[in-house]
């Protein structure tokens, strides 16, 4: 398929060409969504839509009047300084936690293992919508229901199985006599863990700890069952927004998200490949 | 074979340096390894548990919880234990003395229109009865029976008390009845009347959403997975950014991507028009009804579709195909016959994976299905913040949680749980 060989007949040919431009269409379906609020959300007017002066690319027709408003509009930077206050905390409990616990189910032997881990990786299985419903029964039962702590709490719970799964992946390629070398030269196990084996499993730690990271920050279900108006985070601003006053800053704010994805997304790459390197998987 | 090892001791068991059998420290210390890592498990066990697993086992205890009638009027719950609802006759003064002593209390505790709210579910109209009620109850003189009729005439029908007497005990099937459709009448367990039928068709709409947007998921996967498997390293690791970019961007930028193309002033529909395939009068309605939800749904699980396809077609050697090739199959028969079998787990694992996803998803639908095209979520969040009747969004939630749980088992089965990759 990769290439033609030279016998290749007239229907082969043909077909090989017209494979590769239903596989063009599908990779546009998947990212013109994504580059086309780009431009629109530079638009001077208020619509959705390419106004002819931003066909013609008249410097006229674009304008930062979005962006501008949403650094200036209160209600989204509340809604920033929110999600931005709420998604480390969640991450870094989520990230503790799940590598203590891929540390502890590596190991082998480990009672009940596998009921520990679908309990574990239950948050992620359960639809968005049921593990909102439990949590709001549940936290306004015990006061958390519309507080700070609450929120923090569900999204930490959301996002330690990403966690488990990254850093046991990681572990999956860890030699265990590292840790018997580093015990015999006389290292306690703190000494051990921390010099010897967090390093090799840092990829894994930082990918699973982003993963927890833009679970919390991408988060909406929960959060509008379980926050109050103090706790409006950048998403819930979003999903208001769409379905009230749709305005055109809400493409701004898109295309800001859009750049951390990308951010994020080079930030796992790099790491895959140190990792794999370090594994010796590839020439690098 | 122990005699070969130095062994002092002279009756064959093997020794550790102090004394002790080598057995007896092995498992020693494979209780302490077994100790210590369950206490690495512990916090993070504790903490699942604390912060989800007993929320859900709280929803699930909802959707039968029914304390509130007996917590409410516990005389009245006595005293129409003697009372037969087949009798055709209201009950007596006593069962309406326990229950003007409980509904004056419940007055003062401001609990009566909580308790009309809950029966309203069982019969509408109970909630306007316990309002009506509730300020006169408190200059009620005996006999109460007719105090209470003169205020409503309602109290005096068998129906209004059959409905309390049947909402009394602790635990109640009721909140599953309607979640089915079905409720509880003086004859036994029947359906609501035709018009009044939503979950079911609700559930039904749901799975069939599902199971298309499984299916373009699928076939536009496919494709994709098959070319990025066949492409040396170097160029499908470039396309995988357009897998994993969409994949990576935050779901409501997405969704938001959506509306603002399908719109009738959008970028398609304004393309269309452009190109003269639609008139500029009557632009195509794309958004707020079940394209809007099937095109970006899709959108949306398309790389989860594609990404445990290609892990799997990764695996299939090339070999197979050039061998079948060799033999004289045409490219058609060496794909379909060799090539695709190989590529069924993939299939399996995608359009599972894709399809739970879908099942329980609430953002999109809600902001780009309009009516048509909501989930059985949306009326799970419509019954939690709007209409309050928690125990049926409880019930309906355990029926999707239940679904859910039983494809999971499946996608186990076929996957593993374990074999969950990401990225």
């Amino acid at each position: 398929m990769s290439a033609l060989p030279p016998y290749a007949s007239k229907a082969q040919i043909t077909w090989h060409y017209t494979f590769r431009a239903i596989c063009g269409l599908i990779f546009f379906f998947l990212i013109f969504p994504i580059i086309v609020i780009m431009p629109l959300s530079f638009n001077a007017e208020n619509f959705f839509t390419f106004t002819p002066k931003m066909l013609a690319l008249d410097p006229e027709g674009y304008s930062l009047k979005h962006y501008q408003d949403f650094f200036t509009n209160p209600d989204w930077q509340q809604a920033l300084w929110n999600s931005v206050s709420i998604a480390p905390v969640a991450t870094i409990v989520a990230t503790c936690l799940g590598t203590l616990a891929a540390i502890g189910l590596s190991q082998s032997h480990v009672p009940f293992k596998s009921a520990i881990m679908a309990i574990l990786i239950s948050p992620m299985i359960v639809p968005l919508i049921i593990s909102a419903a439990g949590m709001y029964f549940f936290y306004s039962r015990i006061g958390l229901q519309g507080t700070y702590w609450g929120v923090v709490l569900a999204h930490a719970a959301l996002g330690t199985p990403f966690v488990i799964i990254t850093v046991t992946a990681t572990l999956v390629g860890f030699d265990r006599s590292l840790i018997r070398a580093s015990a015999s030269m006389g290292a306690n196990p703190v000494t051990t863990f921390f010099k010897v084996q967090m390093p090799l499993i840092l990829p894994g730690v930082i990918s699973g700890a982003l993963f927890a990271f833009i679970t919390s920050f991408d988060e909406v279900v929960v959060v509008l069952f379980l926050g109050s108006a103090s706790q409006k985070t950048l998403p819930w601003q979003m999903f208001t927004g769409l379905r009230e006053q749709i305005s055109p800053t809400i493409l701004a704010v898109a295309t800001l998200l859009v750049g951390i994805s990308i951010l994020l997304l080079t930030t796992l790459e790099l790491l895959r490949r140190r990792s794999e390197r370090l594994r010796g998987l590839s020439p690098g | 074979m122990s005699s070969t090892i130095s062994d002092p001791a002279s009756d064959g068991v093997v020794r550790a340096a102090d004394g002790t059998p080598l057995k007896q420290r092995l498992n020693r210390a494979l209780r302490r390894e077994k100790l210590r890592s369950f206490l690495l498990i512990l916090p993070l066990l504790a903490f699942i548990v604390l912060s989800f697993i007993m929320p859900i086992a709280d929803m699930l205890f909802r959707s039968v919880e029914n304390q509130i009638v007996e917590e409410t009027i516990p005389l009245t719950v006595v005293a129409l234990k003697e009372w037969d609802p087949a009798s055709g006759e209201a009950p007596g003064e006593e069962v309406f003395a326990a229950f003007h002593a409980d509904f004056v209390q419940a007055f003062k505790d401001k609990k009566h229109t909580r308790l009309g709210l809950r029966l309203n579910y069982d019969e509408p109209g109970m909630s306007g009865l316990f309002r009506k009620t509730g300020r006169p109850s408190t200059k009620m003189q005996p006999p109460y029976k007719e105090a209470f009729i003169k205020v409503d005439e309602d109290w005096g029908t068998v129906e209004t008390w059959a409905v309390i007497k049947q909402a009394s005990p602790a635990y109640t099937d009721g909140y599953f009845l309607n979640a089915v459709d079905a409720h509880r009448t003086a004859k036994g367990i029947e359906m609501v009347p035709e018009n009044e039928r939503i979950y079911l068709f609700l559930f039904g709409r749901t799975m069939f959403l599902s199971i298309v947007i499984t299916m373009s998921c699928l076939l536009l996967g496919y494709p994709i997975a098959f070319l990025l498997a066949s492409l040396p390293l170097r160029s499908s690791n470039m396309l995988m950014i357009l897998v994993l970019l969409p994949f990576w961007t935050s779901l409501l930028v997405r969704t938001s991507a959506w509306k603002v193309l399908l719109q009738q002033q959008g970028v398609v529909n304004d393309f269309l028009v452009w190109i003269g395939l639609v008139n500029d009068a009557d632009r195509l309605i794309m958004i707020n009804n079940q394209f809007g939800t099937i095109v970006a749904m899709t959108h949306i699980l398309l790389p989860f579709m594609i990404l445990p396809l290609f892990s799997v077609m990764k695996t299939i050697s090339p070999n197979y195909v050039r061998a079948a090739k060799s033999l004289g199959a045409n490219d058609w028969t060496a794909f379909w016959k060799v090539y695709f079998p190989q590529s069924i787990p993939g299939i399996g694992a995608g359009a599972i994976l894709v399809f739970i996803l879908s099942i329980g998803y609430y953002i999109t639908p809600e902001l780009v299905g309009g009516t048509s095209g909501i989930f059985i979520s949306n009326r799970i969040a419509y019954h939690i913040s709007t209409s309050l009747n928690w125990g049926l969004a409880a019930a309906l939630g355990t029926i999707l949680l239940a679904l859910v749980m039983l494809l999971f088992y499946v996608y186990d089965k076929i996957v593993g749980i374990d074999n969950v990759k990401l990225g």
